[in-house]
């Protein structure tokens, strides 16, 4: 049996602004982590993820994050991704206070 | 203070210049991120979890007031109103956007300022003491040698490709405030038994995964010797240094493998090649910047206003017992802004507090500040006599906290707040126990007692060498802090022991009050600090209080 595939997004950072965006199911880049395509299979993820980092001149350093399916959205499975996708804990910054 | 020459501006004008299609080149599609990140490494720029970050030098830490304005300037034009101060002396800009960096660097080249070196590969932006030019201990100023090395660091050409980054401070007192030991190459200016200046050369210094103590490869180097010496440590260093993984990159480790005999003949016999090649030009430079680096015109003024402050204002007269330290002039001391108010990220600065401390400093402070590697700012230069007017302004802008060296003037580092590297968050635990302490009111009893947070094992936080260091870690998924007990930034520089095993988030706060209890009750007086109570009793008792008898038993057993 081979191992059970986490779920998992493609995430990255947006070229010019720095943040953090997600690939949705349209191929285009969301900053909300709850309009992620979740990727289930393996094989199908590793394509997607060429494919996402291809697109150099949109985004830098687009990797596969583990997540946990869920409603509305995806959820972060690691603490990492949970304050990529909120922002500092300092200051009310990045994504937890702009409108998105 | 040094002033840029014709060559100086036009040097960082064209570099910025260039940065500036470099980075239209990346919007446009012209350069790959592959190929565009070593070009804004080499011109500080980072790209971090929630935005870009532009890592600005301050020389030596050293600026002016027209140079904190243009910081605060930047601040509120292209990033959030604030700035992040760093333990080597830097400021960082946490949100500039890409298409705003090239404008950013062109402002701060307004104001003798530049962004190059600040990260990569490279010979770094030279630190130096926060109180040079000003303490009642120091031997000799080290920011004219300072800034000699700085321009001859500047683009050298042989070492833009360096086999990982390189670090180099300068202390011109027996009292190190510039944590030489733990850098790649520390200076210590010393003097001879003839009188002459010179230094002592400190090599392999480092924290990081692997911390070190450096070690003395030369100790008597003649000042006119300075150059071609750090040119052949560098050199050495640039052709033996590991390549092949960046986790042995460092000098430290090049020391260690090959030993300190053998890197010291290897760069005595550099040495010997490259001094001819040093025509005295260096020297001429040096000589120009000493002038630049003048006292200040001191005045006799009668310090009345200070007594009777002192006497009478509790709240200054604490203050002052806290955050003033001695100064080489009558009449003067060096006042310590703290940048770490009690829950407040440490070593941030509003715009606003920027432009009062500019203020202060041309106002009282014969126009000079300093970042000190503690992540707090210093007026070098002020008359007793006006410090009850600058503890008043201070107090308004909430940047009169009284805690320096005290439990809450605490050095962290950005960590998963900011940081792509963190393995754990530093700043929230840093505020917790700030706040914590506040509360007990027992930040003054307990005295002198650094406490230094790192949210990864890289230790920009210095954990290594914090009287109580912290590390944050990621432990299966969950934030894990380790402490260690015993690090020394100062000229008897240690590295901290790992007390045991690590403390969740929402138990760091409650394992680092056992600690100081223990300190409490074990200390002889209130006259032993923290430090000196740990190396008199040892681990033990603080090992008790963290992990209990039991825990204690059944290692034994």
């Amino acid at each position: 049996m081979p191992a059970i595939f986490t779920p998992k997004v493609i995430t990255a950072n947006a070229l010019i602004e720095g943040d953090v965006v997600y690939l949705t199911e349209t191929d285009t880049w969301s900053r909300r982590l709850q309009d992620a395509e979740v990727l289930t299979d393996e094989a199908d993820a590793q394509i997607r993820l060429i494919d996402a980092s291809a697109r150099t001149d949109e985004v830098v350093g687009a990797y596969l994050a583990d997540v946990k399916p869920g409603k509305p959205g995806p959820k972060p499975a690691h603490f990492r991704e949970s304050y990529r996708a909120k922002g500092p804990s300092n200051y009310p910054h990045g994504k937890q206070s702009e409108a998105l | 203070m040094y002033r840029y020459t014709d060559f100086d501006a036009a040097f960082v004008a064209e570099r910025n210049a260039q940065f500036r299609a470099q980075v239209e080149r990346r919007i446009d599609g012209s350069l790959t991120e592959d190929e565009f990140k070593p070009l804004r490494l080499m011109n500080g720029l980072y790209l971090q979890l929630h935005a870009y970050m532009l890592r600005v030098a301050v020389p030596y830490g050293t600026l002016n007031s027209t140079q904190m304005r243009q910081l605060a300037y930047i601040a509120d034009t292209w990033d959030k109103g604030y700035g992040h101060f760093t333990t080597r002396q830097n400021i960082q800009f946490n949100w500039p956007k890409l298409r705003d960096v090239p404008d950013m660097l062109d402002a701060l080249a307004e104001v003798q300022m530049h962004a190059i070196q600040t990260s990569g590969n490279t010979i770094r932006n030279v630190t130096a003491d926060h109180f040079a030019g000003a303490a009642a201990d120091e031997i000799a100023d080290p920011r004219p040698v300072a800034e000699l090395i700085r321009q001859w660091s500047t683009d050298h050409p042989e070492f833009q490709f360096l086999p990982r980054k390189f670090k180099i401070a300068v202390t011109g007192s027996p009292n190190d405030r510039a944590v030489t030991k733990a850098h790649d190459i520390g200076l210590r200016m010393v003097r001879n038994d003839a009188g002459d200046p010179g230094f002592e050369v400190i090599v392999g210094g480092g924290l990081g995964r692997t911390p070190m103590i450096g070690k003395v490869v030369r100790d008597f180097l003649p000042e006119a010797d300075l150059l071609p010496y750090l040119e052949a440590v560098v050199s050495v260093w640039n052709l033996l240094g590991r390549r092949d993984n960046k986790y042995k990159s460092r000098i430290k480790i090049t020391v260690h493998e090959h030993g300190l005999d053998d890197i010291r003949a290897r760069v005595e016999e550099r040495f010997a090649l490259l001094k001819p090649a040093f025509t005295g030009v260096d020297q001429q430079l040096l000589a120009s910047m000493k002038a630049d680096f003048a006292p200040p015109a001191f005045t006799d003024r009668d310090t009345g206003p200070f007594d009777l402050a002192y006497a009478n204002d509790p709240l200054f007269r604490s203050w002052a017992d806290t955050n003033l330290s001695a100064h080489r002039a009558p009449g003067y001391a060096i006042a310590q802004i703290s940048l770490k108010a009690h829950g407040a990220t440490p070593g941030d600065a509003t715009s606003d507090q920027m432009r009062l401390m500019a203020d202060l400093a041309e106002r009282y402070g014969h126009d000079e500040l300093r970042v000190s590697h503690e992540q707090n700012i210093v007026l070098p230069h002020v008359h007793k006599a006006d410090l009850p007017a600058i503890h008043a302004a201070l107090k308004d802008a909430g940047l009169a906290t009284a805690n320096i060296g005290k439990i809450s003037d605490i050095i962290a580092c950005p960590g998963m707040d900011y940081c792509a590297l963190a393995t754990a968050r530093s700043i929230p635990i840093a505020q917790e126990i700030a706040t914590r302490f506040d509360q007990l009111k027992l930040e003054h009893e307990i005295g002198d007692l650094k406490i230094k947070i790192s949210g990864c094992i890289n230790a920009c936080g210095h954990h290594h060498v914090g009287h109580i260091g912290i590390l944050g870690l990621d432990r299966a998924g969950v934030e894990n802090y380790q402490i260690t007990l015993g690090g020394d930034h100062t000229e008897t520089a240690a590295i901290g022991q790992r007390t045991g095993p690590g403390f969740a988030a929402d138990e760091i706060v409650p394992a680092i009050e056992r600690i100081v209890d223990t300190y409490l009750s074990e200390r002889t007086s209130a006259e032993e600090r923290f430090i000196d109570t740990f190396a008199r009793v040892g681990m033990t008792p603080f090992k008790t209080a963290l992990y209990g008898e039991a825990d204690k038993r059944a290692k034994a057993a």
